[in-house]
């Protein structure tokens, strides 16, 4: 049963001090499929991502990634068991240029015999990203300029870019498109559906209603901390998401067991 | 593939030429700049009598208009220096700064010069002998290696401190300045040390600092540019978080990277001490300063993630130019420290303003 999951999430917690921010997260993920994580601000979702991840340390709870138990002690350990992240704060090196950023730990090397001294192949990171990037669509006027000269957009693409070219078993955005205009958010959500097409899963948190509809095959709605409704998006529809989003409905097997 | 780049991607065209135009050519033209000031002021200046700083009109000697002892003397004046800002560059590139390599320098001269000491000197057994019989004659490799190993060991001190304390670079090393200035008084209890092996004094006569300093600048240009160790100390020097996401050792490379400065400054004490036959306990000083100053003139900021090995090398001829034109119009020592101050002042404010002004595009 658990062979076709490549994430579930039980009874994950997250207090900090007395604020839950996290509470009894059950959740699952199969293999291709793309999820939707949906909530009003504050309402856990970045705090779930950062659980999974390994950027702060759960309070309790467990985490099955590819069919075992983890407990990644940063988020480098997440992604070389290979779960590459956008991260709402971005993270990427202003002064270096998209390849060094897009390959940036894991560089494209010769004469590897040199250890920390081996030489860095530019030829083969740029035709990578020329490929990559034509591949997303992403529009970067000149990827031998250092980052610090993008727009937040630009920013945005190359990190996501960075994602998407190197193949993960689980993708995860955090509001990647919160800060975009509109052919930013359309070139984002093309990298989505590349994604989909190669069958790799994703977790996408995201506001906007219309990206989701469009993109996912489930959502999954946070509220105050805990999971409140898994919805099959061909069984629902943007106003019962919202319902609840903000707490009109709950669906019946995440009803408050009366302990809070 | 090649020329695509030049188009970028997308359907955006982009303008080859219009590429900024490095900081290396600012600091280039700034040192013309100052060359043409001190010949100006060689015209102007009363009593300077129509000199020329580093032209020779009157007497062809060696077939060229140029003041070849001159250039030679400038140069020869960085070229140690020189060596160690070399290590400092890639210390601020990385985020960091060195403050222990000039006392460094002072202690690895002193350690190095006893274990490159020769036994007689005039016939004589040599009076300034630190250790017995055994240390004399020594092949020349002795010394190099206890220096260079003295400086890696200094260097992965403060390493690690950065690295695994947290403690700020600044203090780290400025508490290691104090130590390196303790080691090279206690080591012989002030007395100089001298009168090394003639395979020794070979290192750093005539003009072989700065073949040494032109050799070790062309190896950490390459390294910086070329190798992932240069990549991970931009990128750490950039954004250091996004660096350690990224998977990059950040600990490891610091080591990595304060070592191989203290290496270089050591390296530098070895031709020093070599150049000038002796070593003395307070070598160097001033040294770590003059080495950040040429980085900084050369365009490397202090705020780390930028600048360069040309722009450092270049800023080491600036500020051999500017101390060696205000001896050529004759300004006393204290007013050539004041100047320097004020200039080094000036490439920092510099730098802040190209970079308010790049972060608000
Ligand atoms: N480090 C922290 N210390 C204390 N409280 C925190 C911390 N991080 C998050 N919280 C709290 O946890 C709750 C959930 O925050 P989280 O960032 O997960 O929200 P979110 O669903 O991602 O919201 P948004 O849509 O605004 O990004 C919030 O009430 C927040 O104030
Ligand atoms: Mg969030």
């Amino acid at each position: 049963m658990s062979d076709d999951l490549i994430l579930e999430t039980r009874g994950l917690t997250k207090h900090y001090g007395g604020v839950h921010a996290l509470e009894n997260a059950n959740f699952k993920l199969r293999r291709g499929e793309h999820i939707a994580i949906m909530g009003d601000n504050g309402a856990g979702k970045s705090t779930f991502v950062r659980q999974i991840t390994g950027v702060e340390t759960r309070t309790r709870g467990e985490i099955i990634f590819d069919g075992k138990p983890v407990h990644f002690e940063g988020p480098l350990e997440a992604r070389q068991a290979g779960i590459e992240t956008v991260f709402q704060t971005l993270a990427l090196c202003d002064d270096l240029d998209v390849p060094d950023n897009l390959f940036l730990g894991r560089e494209k090397t010769k004469f590897d015999w040199l250890g920390p001294f081996r030489i860095l192949d530019y030829k083969a990171m740029r035709e990578a990203t020329m490929a990559g990037l034509e591949r997303t669509a992403v529009k970067i006027p000149n990827i031998r300029g250092s980052i610090r000269n993008m727009s937040g957009g630009q920013r945005q693409c190359v990190a996501i870019a960075r994602t998407a070219t190197f193949h993960s078993k689980l993708t995860i955005m955090d509001e990647p498109t919160a800060a975009l205009g509109v052919q930013e958010t359309a070139q984002v959500e093309n990298i989505v559906r590349t994604l989909k097409e190669a069958g790799e899963p994703l977790i996408l948190v995201s506001h906007n209603m219309r990206q989701v509809m469009d993109l996912v095959d489930r959502i999954v709605v946070f509220r105050r901390g805990r999971i409140v409704a898994d919805l099959a998006k061909e069984e629902t529809d943007g106003q019962d998401v919202v319902a609840y989003i903000t707490g009109a409905k709950t669906q019946p097997e995440f009803a408050e067991d009366g302990v809070l | 593939m090649a020329d695509q780049t030049s188009h970028g991607i997308g359907g955006l065209t982009y303008d080859r030429k219009k590429r900024g135009w490095p900081n290396e050519a600012n600091v280039f033209i700034a040192l013309v700049a100052i060359i043409l000031i001190f010949e100006l002021l060689g015209q102007v200046l009363p009593y300077m009598n129509n000199q020329s700083m580093l032209f020779d009109f009157n007497e062809a000697r060696d077939g060229t208009i140029l003041n070849m002892a001159r250039i030679k003397i400038v140069i020869l004046q960085v070229a140690i220096i020189g060596i160690i800002s070399l290590g400092v560059t890639q210390v601020i590139i990385l985020g960091g700064i060195d403050l222990s390599s000039g006392p460094l320098v002072g202690a690895a001269a002193m350690i190095v010069m006893s274990f490159a000491q020769t036994e007689l000197v005039n016939g004589q057994l040599n009076p300034k002998a630190v250790f017995g019989p055994w240390s004399f004659d020594l092949p020349v490799l002795a010394p190099i290696l206890v220096g260079l190993a003295f400086g890696a060991m200094i260097g992965l001190i403060n390493g690690s401190l950065i690295a695994f304390t947290g403690i700020p670079p600044f203090i780290a090393t400025l508490g290691m300045f104090l130590i390196c200035r303790g080691i090279s008084q206690w080591w012989t209890k002030g007395q100089p040390v001298s009168f090394p092996s003639d395979q020794f004094a070979a290192i750093g006569s005539g003009m072989m600092p700065v073949v040494w300093f032109i050799l070790l600048a062309i190896v950490l240009s390459l390294l910086m540019k070329y190798t992932v160790y240069g990549k991970h100390t931009y990128a750490i020097g950039s954004n250091e978080d996004a660096a350690r996401m990224s998977g990059i050792n950040v600990k490891g490379h610091k080591m990595m990277v304060y070592m191989i400065a203290s290496m270089l400054a050591a390296f530098a004490a070895i031709v020093l001490s070599s150049k000038n036959l002796t070593a003395q306990a307070g070598m160097g000083q001033f040294y770590e300063l003059y080495a950040i100053a040429m980085a900084v003139i050369g365009g490397v900021s202090l705020r780390g993630g930028r600048g360069s090995i040309v722009g450092t090398v270049l800023g080491a001829m600036v500020f051999g130019v500017i101390q060696s034109g205000f001896t050529f119009i004759k300004l006393d020592a204290f007013y050539q420290l004041m100047a320097m101050g004020s200039i080094i002042i000036g490439a920092v404010v510099l730098d802040q303003y190209r970079q308010r002004r790049a972060t608000l595009r």
